[in-house]
Order: structure tokens, then C-alpha cells, then sequence
């Protein structure tokens, strides 16, 4: 395989100033995660510790084999909420006794664990990771319960006129523990506290229940409800302590001394678990790029308008840099090949420039082959869209930027997607963007999202609002228009961000591009848990 | 002499184990000799069995029911064909019987006469022996029961030693210093004798507190040559075994060691020794006192062959297929000074308690040029029935303080691992400024009192503890099933450090580790952080860089126990369990027993408060009588042994409760 060759000019200007900005986001990222790493403070945390408790980080330190990587899904989630940073829960991917197994919990020093739309949105996709990759699933569990603090002082009414959920559609994630048990994937709780009314299902609903003397309480109703329903004064142990469902009811299947009992269980149970992978590989020799992964930071500018070489980026991601490029003479602005990563074999889609038909269809039949070879695919994006215009629209761009979505979508290859610069408008679903399912979605600081580039989508609106103007026949205010289309492009801005992005939880994270490597090794190793089978069958070909 | 016919060996069996069993064989290799050992049991594996060109099961474990059985070893003579009996030192190598059966079947013996070991078995008839021939002697009484022991010890006057008749090494010794201590003492030696030798004839002698103890290598042929090879001197003894010995003694004068010298021969002649011997002496300024001969090769022959440049196993084994020594005194000489060191597994910080066990990691340095005469490799046992010397260190240098520091640097980079063993006292002991200077009496350990282990600081501790969180991070890395190319420990947001405990002596100490994106390791030890480097690891080796200075260190581990081996010797820690399972947590206030043995006595009641130290219980092991004392302040809760019984390691003998809980 041919080793890539950069032309990178790392003494460059526009180096050194985009990699002085990148340094920059990473300051901002790094300091987040210091934020979500602290929990509910010091003093919380100092509360949890008198008690014997440890934070949810801890938890998950000593479960985890020592030395082994944990890649956590999510960590700045909630940030610009009222919520903390992190939203009180921690999601990822570790090892426990050998096993990968995604690992989550709730943090008990942040609001005792409470539930809300950001950590409850990590704690699907926690389920959906082990579901789709086939990896044990375990959950460390101690909630209060819903956080009703996102509604207080609202005005009632506004608060109704603004939901767009209801408690009807809830309860999913108790169909979801039970339904990766019927897919033979293990499920295992570990309560470190209250889990009682609907959040007693989590340990209901587990193959494998480790409680924690007189700290696990699980239970329908909790004494003042049972009060309340039928009279009876309860105690919490006798209700649901863990003595009384290891000893009585039988929900509880192991019963620990302490928190680090617990974990300790924990891991015993993942190593009696016969896991085996059902993927290959990792399968070819996985040495560190030749080209180096820091000159990451400087490839990408700011501001996103400075065109790039992927292959800049593959060089630094890719086993030893070898690449062999498909087609590199045809359809150039997508980038298509075949590489490693950390031993795994990889089909690599990265954007060198807006998509043609040339370059889509191209797309199309990289996947397929990829498919019919069962290769994982890596989509790295950096796509304004697919080109637009009268002559490429006559020459069918819509058509054949629909086989290239028609493949992603169909293809069965676990898919891997970073966001390396910009995902705009369909380009985002043609490169296999969140709604696309791909295993994991991660982005850099430098990323950006949305349906199209802030400041076109504020002249789009403004264009728009002078027709209809126009149509109407009253003047176009210019100044008003020129306020209204600078605040879109403030808003469109702030939404477009990779920041925003990651704090909604929609993708699985803000990553250093230093990292990437790694990152999307440790993606591929998850994947390669569940088959990794391509398949011949597709949407019909739009030709 | 008579006309000795050559009588060649072919195939030499050698009656005896460990290292002196591989020095034997290594010389008869030599020589053209094939070689045969015996074993017993728990020998089945060790290493002088392995490099035998055959072997013969003693089935057995006891040294009684193996390396003593003279019927056994006579069997597996005529079994392999053996023409020749080599005996070492030890076990049968001085018993007349033994000699006299090998020599009766027909088979050739590497030894002295069956006469000669005999005159010299018995101290007390060596004693009168050498009188006659003029050399000095000790006053001494033989005790028979019955006797009235503290009048013949008036007589002599204290300090007296009582001795078995037929021992050695140390074994039935004791120093009685007042009347009252002298039936306890006598009962004792009795106990041990007869546990030893069979023979519960014990003497009591002149103890001289203050002496050296100088012997005289002797070696004749069959012709009725007799030469000496100059002397040794063995005066650091601890438990009345010699630990360090040396040649030329660092006392001797011409003069002196011409009288010596002529004394031994004279000793030797009178026996008409044909082997070679040692006379011992007890030296006292340019005064000498004869001990005993020891008709045998001696464990510190090494020093001899250095400083002379002889093969005394060579000169047995000629002499013993009747060759002449073809060189008279005159042709010997001194060449520099040699001094050697006894590892033993025994715990210096417990009295030289035997700490028996598996050798993990046997490695001799290549720091500097030695000689090592190891019993073991790494996997071998040290087990409780035999002798738990693991090698002998000898250095050769041009003077003696070359040849202490470079002894003294070899033990302190040597690799072992697994068991506890003397060397940090043997180090601090060659670096006294009393040994170094030559100050060098019987009471060198009681007086100079080396440390029992050595110091380490706080900076050599923690370079040890992050070579060894390196090194392991490093080996579960590369035996990781699942992203085994990831780096270690990597991380994506901001996670809690590694963290690992260890025990170092009697202090417990946290190790936190992170690797950062450049591949540099942030370790916390306490309040001091570190920035570290690692070069190699997970090799058993590792290279680091700690805040910009090289370490580079051995880091060998068995099980929980980590041995790192570095410039400033070794550490040994053991790593704490991540996780410990309920009902696995230690039993506190427990005295166990440190190794199998017998219960002697036991000398508290339950109920009894005890203070830290005073003596418990006497266990009887390893041919020795161990103490085991109160390791604290406290009341005895129960008594879990009665005196005669048969315990196992780490079986409770007294439960102790702390006095203030």
C-alpha cells in the first residue's frame, strides 16, 4: 500500500495561525470537561465520600481494567443549559475483565442523579451503542428521579405551549434493557442507591443485579407513596434494601459489602460472561502514523473557508499513513481508499471540496464495494453540500447524490463518522451524518452543522423576505433586514458550532484531532463486537 | 606411603545437593568424569539434579531418610555404576561408616581415611589428639548426664560454650555467660544434637569472646605429601555460621602464619590426612587455640582456590585415583585477596529466621567479575528441609578493600527474587568501616551490628515504585485482548488517574499515575509528582526518564511481589489487591508459625499479658530452634498448639488482642 505524502507546510502562517486557534478551542474543550469532571463540586463531592460513596467517574475508574482505554460518549452534553455540564451522567466505552462493554451511570454529587432531556438522551444512546455493536451493557445505578428544575419558574402555560414530549412516549429504556438481553447481549446493574418507582425497572429489567448493603434502595413506591396508596408505614430497608432483595424478593442477585464490593462484583459477573467477538481483527499491523498526528491542529482553518487536502488528515490517522486511493483521477472532490486503522481494516470517504455527480457516484460505488467486501467505512467530512445549479442539476447531481445517500443508507458495514470541518445540508446525510446510523459520530473543535452556512442561510431569509416584499408590493425595509439577517447569522452561527453540536448530544462527542486515530480505533474495536457483514442489497438505483 | 596404584574415575557420584553438588560436577566434568547425583524428593527439579549426567531418586524428603541414608546412597552407587563417592560437606561427608562402606564395596572414596574422620568426629578425642602432637587447645569436659556441668564450667570459667560432640555448623551450640543460664543452655544443645547428629553428646568448652576464627586449608596425598594452602578466616558468624569468609586472613603475619601453618600440617600428620582439610583455629593477637579439623571440603574452599589458584575439588579427586600432588609448599603462594558471601534465604530483620520459598528471579550481576556457586535458579525452591544458603559470591580482587567493595556492589545488583534472603546485611556488613578495615573478630555482628536491612530513601523508593507501575502498566498493555494498540490508559476526557497501592516494609504507599498525550507519564507518590519517560518497558527491564534522569532498573514480580534491582540495590514491594473480597481481609493478632516445624514448648497461658517481645512459644525447624515472640503489648486470647506438636506454615499458634483495644 502506497504511503501518503504531505505537502504540509508546518512553518506556514496560515499553519501556525490555525493551529493557535485550534489551541484555543482545545482550551475551551478541555475546560468544559474539567467542569463536567467536577460534578456537583467539591462540596458534594465531600458529602458523597463521608458517606462511603464515590462520584461516577471513580466508579467507572475501578470497574474498568487497569490501563485500558475508556472513550466517553458525550462528555460536554448540556453545556449552554440550565443543567450542569456533562448533564450528571457519564456514558463510554471500556474494557471490564477483558470485555468492551459500554458503561454508564449517573453521577451521584450532581443533583443526587437526577434525570433531564440531556443525560436521559445519553443514557439512549448508551443503549443503542451496546444494541448496535452487540457489548455488554452495564449500568451503575443511583437516581432521584426526574429533574424537575428545567420547568421551575416557568409560566405554566408557556411550559405546555413549549413541550413537545410527553409522559406517554417515556419508558423506553426499560424496553430497550430488556429487549439487548433477548439479543443475548448481557445486562448488568449495579445499584449504588435509590432506584425506586419507574427507575426500579432498571435493575427489573437487567439480566445480572448487584446491590450494595445498606445503600441500594429499589422500589415501586417509596414509603410516603406507600403511605399514601395504602396506609402502611415502611421502612426503606424492609421496602427495598439490598439485605431484603438478596435475602427475600430475589431481585437482587449479588449482594456487596461496599461500593468497591460492588465493582469488584461487577467485573466477576462481565468475566464469567464467555464474551466473544463476533467481528474480525483487528487484523493488520496497526504502527503509528509516519506523518504526525500534532500537525492535526494546524490543518484546519477557523473559519472553514481555507480548502484543505483530506489526505493531509488521512496521513496522520491511518496505520504507517499507507493508503491505496480509489479512483484518485475521477470525481475528485471525494476522496475515496482503502487504509487501517490501529490494525482494522478501513474504507475511507473524505471531502476535498463540494459534491459532484462524479464524486457521488464515485461514493456510491466505494460503499459498495466496501460492502461486498465487509469493510468498515470512515466518512471524514468536510462538505458544503452537493454543488448546486442549473447545469448540474440538469446533469442529475440530485440523482446521483441520491445513490450516494441510497448506499450510505443501505449499507450494512458499521460506518464511523468524523467531522473534521464543515457538514452542511445533505452533504451531512451523503457522508453518513447522525440521522444515518453510523456506529459512532464524533466531531472537532472545528466542526461545523447545520442546513447550510450561517451567513447563505441569513442571505437565503433575506432574499426570500424581498420577494415576498416585492410581491406584495411594499418597500423592503434594508435596515431592518440587515438587523434581522445579522441576528440569523448569529444565531445560525452559534447553532452551526461543533460546541453546540456535542452539547446536544448529537453525536458522540468533541474530540483533540490528535486523538482521532485513536478514537475511531477504539469506535472500530466496538463495532467488531457485533458481525461485520456488508450486504448486495440497496435501495433501487435511481439511474 | 605405601605404592599407590592410579585408579581412575569414571563416573563419580555425588552424595550430597544444591551447590556444592554443581561444584563437584562441574570439576569432574573437567576431568572426563561422568557424573551422577542423588536427590531427594523436593530436589526432583533443582538444578545439580538437571546438569548430572544421571541421577538416582532417594524417595524421601527428609535429609534422614535421603542424603543420610547410607544404604540409599551405597544403592544408587551400584545402580548408575559409580566408581567413585564424592561426599561434599555435610550430610555424610564426615561419617566413618559411610567411608568405610563405600570403600568396602569397592568403589573409590573422596575423602580422607574412614580413620582419619573418625579421630577427628569426636571434638574431644581430636582434642587429646592434637594435644599430642603440640598443638594448643581449649580447655574442654565432655557432660554425660548426671554430670555436675556448672563445676567443669567454674572449672573452665565463663563464658562457656557448650558443643555438640559430633556437630558442626553451628547446630547444638550454645554461649552460657552465668551459672543460671547453664541447664537451659545444656538441654538445648542436647536437643539439637541429637535432632542433628543423631548424638546428644554435647562438651563444654572455654568460650572466647573476643577472637578470631582462622582455619588452615590442609591437603595430602597418598604418598604422604602434605601441604598447606595458607588460611582462611571466617570470624563473621552469625548463629555460629560463618557468613563471610576471606583469604588471607587480614591479621595474619608471616610469622604467624607460619605456626599455623606447621600446626596444621602437624595436625594433619598425625591423623595421616590424605584429602583435603581444614584445621580451625581460634586466634587471639598472635595466640591460637585448635578447634576442630574438618575432615571435608569446606564451604568456603572458593577463597582459597582464588588466592592459590588451586581446584581443591581437582586436587580431591587426583588424590583420591592416587595421584601424587606434584608440588610442595614452597610452590604455593598468595596471589591478591578473595573474599566470599553466603546468600542465604533467611530473614536477618527475624533473628537469620530460614524464610524458605520459591526463587522467582535468580540473576547474578554482571556489574563486576565473580564467582557464583548457586544451589538454585530462578523456579527452584528453597525448601524447609535442607540448608536455605542459596549461593556463595566469591570476588578475587588485587587487595582487600578492592575486593570488599566489588563483593559488596555484586550481591547488591544481583537479581533475586521471591524470597527474603541476607543480602542487604551482607552489603552492609562488607561496608562497615570495621570490616573494611579489617576489624574483623568472632563477635563482629553482636558488636559492630550491621544494619539488618539497609536504609532506603524516600528518592530510591519512589524510583522503584514508578519503575514498577511503568513496567506493569507496560505488561498488562501488551497482554491486553482487546485494544492492545490503544495507548495506555487513554482517555478522552478527564477521568481519574491509575491508581495502585503498594507495601514497602510496614508502610503503605499510593501511586497515581496518567499518561498524557505526548506519552509522558504524570505519577503522584504521595505529595511528590513526577514527570516520566519511559524508553523501555515490559520486558522485565525498563529505561526511564524520571524528571530528565536515567533509571534503568530490573523489574522482576511474582504474583503480588515486585523486585526492582537498580544503582541502589533492590526493593522489594508488594502490590495491594485493587479489590478484596469480604472474609479474605488478613487475621489480625494471630502468631503463626514462620515456617513447618515442631512446637518445643510454649511458655504463656491464655489470659497471660505479654509485652512486645517476650517469647512465646519455641518451635523447632529446620534442625533449629526458632523464638517466637510478642510482636506487640498485649493479652493472650488462646493457645492454639500444645508443646510436641507438628504445625504447618502460617498456622496460628497464640492469638494475641492488641492491650489498649
Amino acid at each position: 500500500m502506497a504511503l501518503l505524502n504531505s505537502n504540509l507546510d508546518v512553518k506556514s502562517d496560515a499553519f501556525l495561525r490555525n493551529r493557535a486557534d485550534m489551541m484555543e478551542m482545545l482550551d475551551t474543550l478541555n475546560a468544559l470537561q474539567a467542569e463536567a469532571a467536577e460534578g456537583g463540586g467539591e462540596e458534594s463531592i465531600a458529602r458523597l465520600r463521608a458517606r462511603g460513596k464515590m462520584t461516577i467517574r471513580d466508579r467507572i475508574s475501578w470497574v474498568l481494567d487497569p490501563d485500558t482505554p475508556f472513550l466517553e460518549v458525550s462528555p460536554i452534553a448540556a453545556w449552554r443549559s440550565p443543567f450542569n455540564v456533562g448533564s450528571g451522567f457519564v456514558v463510554g466505552v471500556g474494557v471490564i475483565s477483558g470485555v468492551e462493554c459500554v458503561i454508564l451511570g449517573h453521577d451521584p454529587s450532581v443533583r443526587a442523579g437526577a434525570f433531564n432531556q440531556f443525560n436521559s438522551k445519553k443514557l439512549m444512546r448508551g443503549l443503542e451503542i451496546a444494541r448496535l455493536n452487540r457489548m455488554p451493557y452495564v449500568q451503575f445505578v443511583e437516581s432521584a428521579g426526574a429533574d424537575l428544575r428545567g420547568e421551575s419558574g416557568e409560566d405554566p402555560e408557556a411550559a405546555i405551549q413549549r413541550e413537545g414530549d410527553h409522559f406517554a412516549e417515556s419508558g423506553r429504556l426499560f424496553y430497550e434493557i430488556t429487549e439487548l438481553s433477548k439479543m443475548r447481549i448481557p445486562t448488568i446493574s449495579v445499584v449504588f442507591g435509590a432506584s425506586t418507582a419507574g427507575g426500579a425497572y432498571q435493575p427489573g429489567m437487567s439480566d445480572y443485579n448487584i446491590f450494595i448493603r445498606k445503600q441500594s434502595k429499589v422500589f415501586l413506591g417509596g414509603p410516603p407513596l406507600v403511605k399514601m396508596a395504602t396506609g402502611e408505614d415502611a421502612d426503606e430497608e424492609s421496602l427495598g434494601g439490598a439485605d431484603m432483595h438478596c435475602t427475600v424478593s430475589g431481585l437482587g442477585d449479588y449482594l456487596a459489602e461496599d461500593e468497591m464490593d460492588g465493582i469488584r462484583l461487577c467485573r466477576e459477573v462481565v468475566s464469567h460472561l464467555n464474551w466473544r467477538k463476533q467481528g474480525p481483527g483487528p487484523s493488520l499491523p496497526a504502527d503509528d502514523p509516519v506523518h504526525d498526528p500534532e500537525d492535526l491542529l494546524g490543518i484546519v482553518a477557523k473559519d472553514l473557508k481555507a480548502p484543505f487536502d483530506m489526505r493531509e488528515v488521512i496521513a496522520r490517522v491511518v496505520d504507517g499513513s499507507r493508503f491505496e486511493e480509489f479512483k484518485p483521477l475521477y470525481g475528485p472532490t471525494l476522496v475515496c481508499g482503502w487504509a487501517s486503522v490501529h490494525g482494522f481494516p478501513v474504507g475511507i470517504l473524505g471531502n476535498n471540496g463540494a459534491l459532484f455527480s462524479e464524486s457521488s457516484e464515485k461514493a456510491a460505488q466505494f460503499i459498495q464495494l466496501c460492502n461486498q467486501i465487509d469493510v468498515p467505512l470512515v466518512f471524514l467530512h468536510n462538505i458544503t453540500g452537493y454543488i448546486v445549479g442549473t447545469d448540474f442539476e440538469q446533469r442529475g447531481i440530485t440523482k446521483n447524490g441520491s445513490k450516494m445517500i441510497n448506499a450510505v443508507s443501505n449499507s450494512t458495514v458499521p460506518h464511523v463518522t468524523v467531522i473534521v470541518g464543515a457538514s452542511y445540508g445533505a452533504g451531512n446525510y451523503g457522508m453518513s451524518g447522525r440521522a444515518f446510523g453510523p456506529r459512532f459520530v464524533f466531531i472537532w473543535p472545528t466542526a461545523k452543522i447545520a442546513v447550510m452556512g450561517p451567513k447563505q442561510m441569513a442571505g437565503v431569509m433575506s432574499i426570500v423576505q424581498r420577494a415576498a416584499a416585492m410581491r406584495r408590493g411594499i418597500a423592503f425595509d434594508e435596515e431592518a433586514d440587515a438587523k434581522r439577517a445579522a441576528v440569523a447569522e448569529h444565531w445560525a452561527e452559534e447553532r452551526s458550532k461543533g460546541l453546540y453540536a456535542t452539547s446536544r448530544v448529537s453525536d458522540d462527542g468533541m474530540i483533540d484531532p490528535r486523538q482521532t486515530r485513536d478514537v475511531i480505533g477504539i469506535a472500530l474495536s466496538a463495532c467488531h463486537n457485533a458481525p461485520v457483514a456488508g450486504t448486495k442489497e440497496f435501495g433501487t438505483w435511481r439511474m | 606411603m605405601a605404592d599407590v596404584s592410579i585408579k581412575p574415575i569414571t563416573r563419580l557420584l555425588v552424595a550430597n545437593r544444591g551447590e556444592i553438588a554443581r561444584r563437584i560436577m562441574r570439576t569432574a566434568r573437567d576431568m572426563g568424569m561422568a557424573t551422577v547425583a542423588i536427590y531427594a524428593d523436593g530436589d526432583a527439579r533443582a538444578p545439580f539434579v538437571l546438569e548430572a549426567d544421571t541421577a538416582i531418586a532417594l524417595n524421601g524428603r527428609s535429609s534422614k531418610d535421603t542424603y543420610l541414608d547410607i544404604e540409599k546412597v551405597l544403592a544408587a552407587c551400584r545402580r548408575t555404576g559409580a566408581d567413585a563417592v564424592h561426599p561434599g560437606y555435610g550430610f555424610l561427608s564426615e561419617n566413618a561408616r559411610f567411608a568405610n562402606a563405600v570403600i568396602e564395596a569397592g568403589i573409590t572414596w573422596v575423602g580422607p581415611s574412614p580413620d582419619a574422620i573418625a579421630a577427628m568426629g569426636d571434638k574431644l578425642s581430636a582434642k587429646r589428639l592434637m594435644q599430642k602432637a603440640k598443638v594448643p587447645t581449649l580447655p574442654a569436659q565432655e557432660l554425660k548426664p548426671g554430670d555436675n556441668a556448672a563445676a567443669a564450667a567454674d572449672r573452665i570459667g565463663y563464658p562457656v560454650l557448650i558443643k555438640a560432640s559430633a556437630g558442626g555448623g553451628g547446630r547444638g551450640m550454645r554461649i552460657v555467660s552465668h551459672a543460671r543460664d547453664l541447664d537451659n543452655a545444656i538441654a538445648g544443645a542436647r536437643r539439637e544434637a541429637e535432632s542433628s547428629f543423631g548424638d546428644d553428646t554435647v562438651f563444654i568448652e572455654r568460650y572466647l569472646a573476643v577472637s578470631r576464627h582462622i582455619e588452615v586449608q590442609i591437603l595430602g596425598d597418598r604418598h604422604g605429601n602434605l601441604v598447606h594452602c595458607f588460611e582462611r578466616e571466617c570470624s563473621i558468624q552469625r548463629r555460629h555460621q560463618k557468613i563471610i569468609e576471606e583469604a588471607p586472613s587480614p591479621v595474619m603475619t608471616a610469622e604467624l602464619r607460619a605456626r599455623m601453618g606447621d600446626a596444621a600440617v602437624a595436625a594433619g600428620r598425625a591423623i595421616g590426612y590424605a584429602s583435603a582439610g581444614t584445621v580451625e583455629f581460634l586466634v587471639d593477637g598472635s595466640d591460637f587455640w585448635f578447634l576442630e579439623v574438618n575432615t571435608r571440603l569446606q564451604v568456603e574452599h572458593p577463597v582459597t582456590e582464588a588466592i592459590t589458584g588451586l581446584d581443591l575439588v581437582r586436587e580431591q579427586l587426583r588424590v583420591a585415583e592416587g595421584e601424587p600432588l606434584g608440588y610442595t609448599q614452597a610452590d604455593l603462594s598468595i596471589t591478591g585477596h578473595a573474599i566470599e558471601a553466603r546468600l542465604y534465604a533467611e530473614d536477618p530483620g527475624n533473628e537469620f529466621l530460614p524464610a524458605p520459598g520459591r526463587v522467582a528471579v535468580w540473576a547474578p550481576s554482571t556489574a563486576a567479575p565473580a564467582r557464583f556457586d548457586s544451589g538454585v535458579e530462578s523456579g527452584s525452591d528453597v525448601s524447609v528441609e535442607f540448608d536455605p544458603m542459596l549461593a556463595k559470591v566469591i570476588v578475587h580482587a588485587p587487595t582487600r578493600r578492592e575486593a570488599a567493595a566489588r563483593l559488596a556492589r555484586v550481591l547488591e545488583t544481583t537479581r533475586i527474587h521471591g524470597l527474603t534472603t541476607n543480602r542487604d546485611f551482607l552489603v552492609a556488613t562488607l561496608r562497615t568501616p570495621q570490616f573494611v578495615s579489617g576489624d574483623t573478630t568472632t563477635d563482629f555482628i553482636e558488636r559492630v551490628n550491621p544494619p539488618r536491612r539497609r536504609m532506603i530513601s524516600s528518592t530510591a523508593l519512589h524510583e522503584a515504585l514508578i519503575a514498577i507501575v511503568v513496567e506493569s502498566q507496560a505488561l498488562r498493555r501488551g497482554a491486553a485482548l482487546v485494544l492492545k494498540t490503544l495507548p495506555s490508559g487513554w482517555r478522552n476526557s478527564v477521568m481519574p488517574p491509575q491508581r495502585v497501592r503498594f507495601m514497602h516494609r510496614d508502610e503503605e504507599i499510593s501511586v497515581s499515575y496518567q499518561r498524557t498525550f505526548s506519552g509522558i507519564f504524570e505519577v503522584r507518590i504521595e505529595d511528590a509528582q513526577y514527570a516520566v519517560r519511559p524508553h523501555v518497558a515490559g520486558v522485565g527491564r525498563v529505561e526511564i526518564d524520571v524528571d530528565g534522569k536515567r533509571v534503568s532498573a530490573w523489574v522482576d514480580s511474582a504474583a503480588d511481589h515486585w523486585c526492582v534491582t537498580g544503582v541502589d540495590g533492590a526493593i522489594s514491594v508488594v502490590e495491594l489487591p485493587r479489590f478484596v473480597p469480604p472474609g479474605a481481609k488478613e487475621f489480625q493478632g494471630g502468631m503463626i508459625a514462620p515456617m513447618p516445624g515442631k512446637v518445643v514448648e510454649t511458655f504463656v497461658a491464655a489470659g497471660d499479658a505479654v509485652a512486645k517481645g517476650q517469647l512465646l512459644v519455641i518451635l523447632e525447624a529446620m534442625k533449629m530452634e526458632h523464638r517466637i515472640t510478642a510482636p506487640i503489648d498485649g493479652v493472650v486470647e488462646a493457645i492454639k498448639v500444645v508443646a510436641g506438636e507438628q504445625v504447618a506454615n502460617g498456622q496460628v499458634l497464640i492469638e494475641i488482642r492488641k492491650a489498649d483495644s
